[in-house]
């Protein structure tokens, strides 16, 4: 570290570290007011919004979508993106389960199989935009529509029949000691693993390097496209784990199980203040992003808003806050 | 003379690939077909292609403007949805009810553009979050699938002219040469693509920017609508579903790219999105002759998707420079 530290890939990231340090990124304090403040309105309908139960209830339905972001809040801080998120989702839960079904060792080795899946994947889509340099865009469209279409060849075409495993129902739907949901464990390492490398490795410090300015980064000396591979493939594998947990939620994977997670994903990831062209963002923000999102399904469906009702709600809050605090400069700055 | 020539072939590369690729691939379908190359084969390829084709050119608009549109396939549903409402019954009511749709779709593009302009919003998080707004009103106006829509209106859209030619290529002709021509030949047409290449040049140069972005998302959202009414025209309903509205912006944004418009904005045309569009359909038909499994079909399609995108990296060839990699 102490050669790295005279880089300048190391100049640009540490006065965003350093940033974070001294005060809190105003994004990240605005997405955790907007969570309180839908808490609040929620409770003037019903009290049970605010009970223990409710919350934990909540957080463990949050932690599966919390598990995708991550990944989806790393590849975006490299100003790129990944919308190869549903069918990752899908070929994670679908490998998971089909390994359940090979007998006692598919069933021990059912999650790493899953999340292999998903890691290949994603691999894929790294070489495709750090060696092949096609737009990020492109690519993981097309390896969505591979993965696809490699879903529909392996399972013939319907939801597979296989049950996930019970390592697999554990961790979705367990609870420790203290009742605290194992999914949301789960979600709290991650979450802990992915601030670490963010903020105190020369990986996370590429990452913003490389969004903020990859040509500077490459010119740093960062290894521009070893880190671009492997975000893209722990965004992948992290994707096929949340079809892992989901899957276990469910008992069994589903085609399109993945669908209902690709935009939440980008907009807990926007909502939490990280910059959609990248080289910006706190690993907090996206857990107030996640958790706002969940809060903002739940509420609208308990207090029976119809379906329609909800969708615009839903639209109209995500604009309403970024116009708040996530507007861009001004040509003039 | 010549310069000319060779500058004209390098800005319509793309076109051109698309164009011939596509001719390749129905010749194939076509010679492979049962019933060989007639009206009826034509009709049904066009009907299908034709929807795709008017998202695609609605994607290319924002495209160029280096945006992306990820609510194009939620306005052409809500579109949908509005016109198996007001397009149904008699003939003069059924006109101006097309006439509302148009200007419905073509407020959706407005206020994307707003909002993108003056909220200064990055036009992807921007279309997500309109495309959930949009996607709900459909929903509102259908919640379950149903409507009309006027018979004779539908007939013309999709039927035969003279007997041979497809009516809806004709819509399609008409758009490029009412809407795409006079668009890509104004001032706000060439500052599009001056936005595209560099906005803070274009900023500088004292180019329209807010109008040109104004106009582009404005016309976006009015070809949306128009897909949304033909669609309409082919199932005689209108339905508010997730799937197709997410699966329509996920395949215009294939289309666009193997038309040969850049991502990265300022070059490309809707007429390469078009035959980008068309192309994509037809692999679909190619797998239907040569009777492949239909299971394997979304790998195929998968499959020659990934190979048109890769293709795109052959430029790295010509690179000399490590640096040129990192624009």
């Amino acid at each position: 570290m102490a050669d790295a530290r005279s880089s300048g890939v190391d100049t640009a990231s540490r006065s965003v570290a350093a940033n974070s340090r001294r005060r809190i990124d105003p994004a990240v304090a605005w997405a955790f007011g907007c969570v309180g403040l839908v808490l609040v309105l929620g409770s003037l309908y019903s009290r049970s919004f605010l009970s223990p139960e409710y919350l934990l209830q909540q957080l463990k339905v949050a932690s599966f979508l919390g598990v995708i972001s991550t990944g989806a809040m790393i590849v975006i801080l490299l100003g790129q993106i990944d919308l190869s998120v549903p069918w990752v989702v899908a070929v994670g839960g679908m490998m998971a389960t089909a390994a359940t079904g090979w007998g006692p060792l598919g069933e021990a080795i059912a999650i790493p199989v899953g999340v292999g899946c998903g890691i290949l994947l994603g691999l894929v889509n790294g070489l495709g935009v750090a060696v092949l340099r096609l737009p990020s865009m492109v690519v993981t469209l097309a390896v969505n529509a591979v993965a696809q279409g490699l879903m529909v060849v392996h399972t013939g075409g319907f939801s597979p029949q296989a049950s996930s495993s019970p390592a697999m129902r554990f961790l979705a739907t367990g609870d420790t000691l203290l009742g605290i949901p194992n999914a949301l464990v789960v979600w709290a390492i991650i979450g802990a693993c992915a601030i670490f490398l963010l903020t105190r490795t020369t990986f996370g410090r590429s990452v913003y390097a490389i969004g903020n300015r990859e040509r500077a980064a490459y010119l740093s000396g960062a290894r521009t496209g070893a880190v671009v591979i492997a975000a893209f493939a722990i965004a992948g594998g992290l994707s096929a784990f949340g079809g892992v947990l989901l899957a276990g939620y469910a008992s069994k994977a589903a085609q399109a199980m993945g669908d209902p997670y690709l935009l939440p994903a980008i907009a807990a990831v926007v909502l939490g203040g990280t910059s959609i062209l990248g080289g910006r963002g706190n690993y907090l923000g996206t857990v107030a992003g996640v958790i706002l999102i969940t809060l903002l399904q739940s509420i609208l469906s308990v207090m029976q808003i119809e379906e329609f009702g909800r969708h615009v709600i839903y639209g109209v809050v995500i604009l309403v806050m970024l116009l708040i605090y996530g507007r861009g400069r001004k040509y003039s700055e | 003379m010549m310069g000319d020539a060779r500058y004209w072939l390098r800005e319509h590369r793309g076109t051109l690939a698309a164009f011939v690729a596509f001719v390749a691939m129905f010749a194939l379908y076509a010679a492979n077909h049962s019933a060989g190359l007639n009206a009826n084969v034509a009709q049904t390829a066009a009907n299908k292609g034709v929807v795709l084709a008017i998202v695609a050119m609605a994607q290319t608009l924002v495209v160029l403007t280096s945006g992306i549109d990820l609510s194009v396939g939620m306005v052409m549903v809500l579109a949908n949805c509005l016109a198996s409402h007001i397009a149904a019954g008699e003939a003069g009511v059924a006109t101006v009810g097309v006439l509302g749709v148009l200007a419905v779709g073509a407020a959706c593009g407005a206020i994307n553009g707003m909002i993108v302009i003056f909220g200064r919003l990055q036009p992807i998080v921007t279309t997500i979050a309109t495309g959930a707004v949009y996607y709900g009103v459909a929903l509102a106006l259908r919640p379950v699938p149903g409507g009309d829509v006027n018979a004779a209106l539908a007939d013309a859209a999709t039927g035969q002219i003279a007997g041979m030619v497809p009516s809806s290529l004709l819509l399609l002709a008409a758009l490029v040469v009412l809407v795409w021509w006079p668009f890509r030949r104004s001032v706000v047409g060439r500052a599009v693509y001056a936005i595209g290449s560099s906005e803070i040049a274009a900023y500088m140069s004292g180019m329209p920017i807010r109008r040109a972005k104004f106009v582009a998302y404005t016309l976006s959202g009015l070809l949306a609508s128009v897909a949304g009414l033909f669609i309409t025209f082919v199932t005689y309903s209108g339905e508010a579903s997730v799937a197709t509205g997410g699966t329509y912006t996920l395949y215009s944004i294939a289309a666009v790219v193997l038309g040969g418009v850049s991502l990265f904005g300022g070059s490309g045309s809707a007429v390469g999105a078009i035959f980008g569009a068309l192309m994509f359909r037809t692999i679909g038909d190619l797998l239907f002759v040569f009777n492949v499994e239909p299971l394997w079909q979304p790998l195929f399609q998968g499959g020659v998707l990934m190979a048109a995108v890769c293709l795109g990296s052959l430029r790295l060839v010509r690179i000399r420079n490590r640096l040129e990699l990192y624009g």
